[in-house]
């Protein structure tokens, strides 16, 4: 009975063991733990009372128990070589108990003869206890290799995602630096554009001013000798008249005069076209020489507004457009040069006013209605006064609109205009003022002018 | 009264007889020339005693129109010539200049020689 009391308390500590090392679980380790404290217990009271028949067989059924419990058990799976080490002894006991306590003789002699099956069975177990000794090392060692290399699986995981992070937050880095630097590249582009057109303004008016200092003077003698020839042909004809001189020569000879003299006003006139291009070329040269003072603007452009309609008018009675004014009555006055402010408005208003009228030949030729409108819009805003001027005429294509600041670019007519307009009204606005001047337009459909004028000069 | 026209083109020389050809003839107007700021300035000390209005021109070579202005209203006191300053760029610059340099009067070229004439002839 000792044996049974023995491998009950040896079996429970093992399952203990195992359960706490593969497979921890504090219920079952409580459970384990009052089994074992049972056992102890019990065999205390055995030892006291002496009940040894009953306790015999109850010893025998609690090891029974704790056996099946390995075998049933799949957490216990790794000690079953040990179950089947001590199984033999468990069986012999069991047995030569049986035999010993039936009735029948023959039993109760094979039971004396169990007595020698215990050697061997003892052999068996200290066998297989030494070779799961071994198996328990091999798996431990397993076990520990396992660990390990979980170890370094969970720390490989965790530097993979550390490195994922890394390679997350530096892509984004790389990205964002990427689009900083499309940024800078598309800025740098925008304003080496905008340089390369200033530069590109700034040598055309240096040239066009050199040019034209260079032409003023032998244009002033073109224009004077062509005048005095004029009136040296009249002189001519004069002394002819008064000359004997028979008829049909001197009508052959007035006529040559004649021709001399028309020539000479075409000459002068021809003169007096070049004269006022090469004076508009020369104000690219120019400083301001009127002083900035503290302008109306709303008056300054209603005054130019006028000037020009009626300008117009006196040329051409049949000129007709609907004035459209939009004034801030809250607009300050602003620090401007009025020549030269008044220069820019004359030019922009002569511009729509011209722009309307080849509309509405157009759409008179075509017989669709139109009515021709220049606006004039003023507003505060917050460090700048914004003058718009736009007309419903022909509009401009992307290609004219490049070009139209460019010194000498028109799309009038020979001889209706010297392309100096625009090219002197942005000089003005943006070197003289420090303002802007942009335009809107669609083709066919209207054109607007933008002055941002800094309130404060 | 001579009138004394300064300026570095000689074509100006050809312009004036031809346009002045009536009134050279009858001797109304009597033109001298200088083609450079020295050359009138030697000529004004060498005639010191005649009564000269000067038509110079702003830029020439040299001495220039506003430096002999100088020159004349500083030298020939009192009462200094009359000075008639000609530029080719009628701007508003070179007209201050010529004012505050003491000039009488101002012209562009191309010169209006209507307009000259009447000036010549008030003043004279």
């Amino acid at each position: 009975m000792f044996l049974e009391i023995l491998l009950s308390f040896l079996l429970l500590l093992r399952m203990r063991k195992t359960l706490r090392t593969f497979h921890p679980n504090p219920k079952w380790d409580k459970y384990i733990l009052y089994a074992i404290i049972g056992v102890g217990v019990l065999f205390s009271l055995d030892t006291l009372v002496h009940a040894d028949e009953f306790a015999k067989w109850f010893w025998h059924i609690v090891l029974l128990a704790i056996v099946a419990v390995f075998f049933i058990r799949d957490e216990l799976i790794t000690d079953r070589l040990i179950i089947n080490a001590v199984l033999p002894l468990i069986l012999i006991s069991l047995v030569g108990d049986i035999l010993e306590a039936t009735p029948i003789k023959i039993f109760k002699t094979l039971s004396q003869y169990m007595d020698y099956a215990y050697p061997v069975a003892i052999t068996w177990m200290i066998a297989l206890l030494v070779r799961s000794k071994k198996q328990q090392k091999v798996l431990l060692e397993e076990r520990q290799k396992r660990e390990e290399d979980l170890k370094e699986y969970r720390m490989m995981t965790e530097r993979k995602a550390e490195l994922e992070r890394l390679v997350t937050e530096r892509t984004s880095e790389l990205v964002s630096q990427k689009e900083e630097l499309e940024q800078a590249i598309n800025d740098l582009k925008s304003t080496q554009a905008q340089l390369v057109q200033r530069e590109k303004m700034a040598s055309l008016g240096e040239l066009t001013a050199g040019i034209a200092h260079e032409i003023q003077n032998p244009l002033n003698f073109v224009n004077n000798f062509s005048e005095v020839s004029v009136e040296l042909t009249d002189e001519l004809q004069h002394e002819i008249n008064s000359l004997l001189v028979n008829e049909p020569d001197k009508i052959h000879l007035s006529a040559v005069i004649k021709d001399i003299r028309s020539n000479q006003e075409k000459i002068n006139y021809h003169g007096k076209r070049a004269d006022s291009i090469v004076k508009g070329m020369l104000l690219h040269s120019r400083k301001s020489s009127g002083q900035k003072e503290q302008t109306d603007i709303n008056m300054l452009a209603d005054e130019y507004i006028q000037l020009s309609y009626h300008g117009l008018r006196a040329k051409d009675k049949s000129f007709n457009a609907t004035l459209d004014k939009h004034y801030d009555e809250t607009l300050d006055k602003i620090n401007v040069v009025p020549q030269d402010m008044g220069r820019v408005f004359l030019n922009l208003f002569t511009n729509s006013f011209y722009s309307v009228t080849e509309k509405k030949q157009q759409k008179e030729e075509a017989k669709e209605p139109y009515e021709p409108i220049v606006s004039v819009y003023t507003k505060k805003l917050v460090d700048t006064t914004e003058i718009r001027i736009k007309d419903n005429g022909m509009g401009m294509s992307r290609e004219i609109l490049d070009k139209i600041f460019q010194p000498f670019f028109t799309t009038k007519p020979t001889g209706q205009g010297t392309g100096l307009g625009l090219s002197i009204s942005y000089d003005i606005v943006t070197k003289i003022h420090g303002g802007q001047m942009t335009v809107n337009t669609e083709e066919g459909e209207f054109a607007e002018f933008v002055l941002l004028l800094p309130a404060i000069n | 009264m001579k009138v004394l026209v300064v300026d570095d083109e000689k074509d100006m020389k050809t312009l004036f007889e031809q346009r002045f050809r009536k009134e050279i003839q009858k001797q109304e107007m009597n033109f001298v020339f200088a083609f450079s700021g020295e050359e009138a300035l030697r000529y004004l000390k060498d005639h010191v005693h005649e009564a000269v209005l000067i038509l110079s021109d702003i830029n020439m070579p040299g001495m220039s129109g506003l430096e002999l202005l100088k020159h004349i209203k500083q030298d020939f006191t009192p009462p200094p010539p009359v000075v008639m300053m000609i530029t080719a760029y009628g701007d508003d610059e070179n007209y201050q200049q010529c004012i505050q340099g003491g000039a009488d009067d101002f012209l562009t070229k191309p010169l209006d020689f209507n307009l000259l004439k009447q000036k010549l002839k008030t003043i004279m």
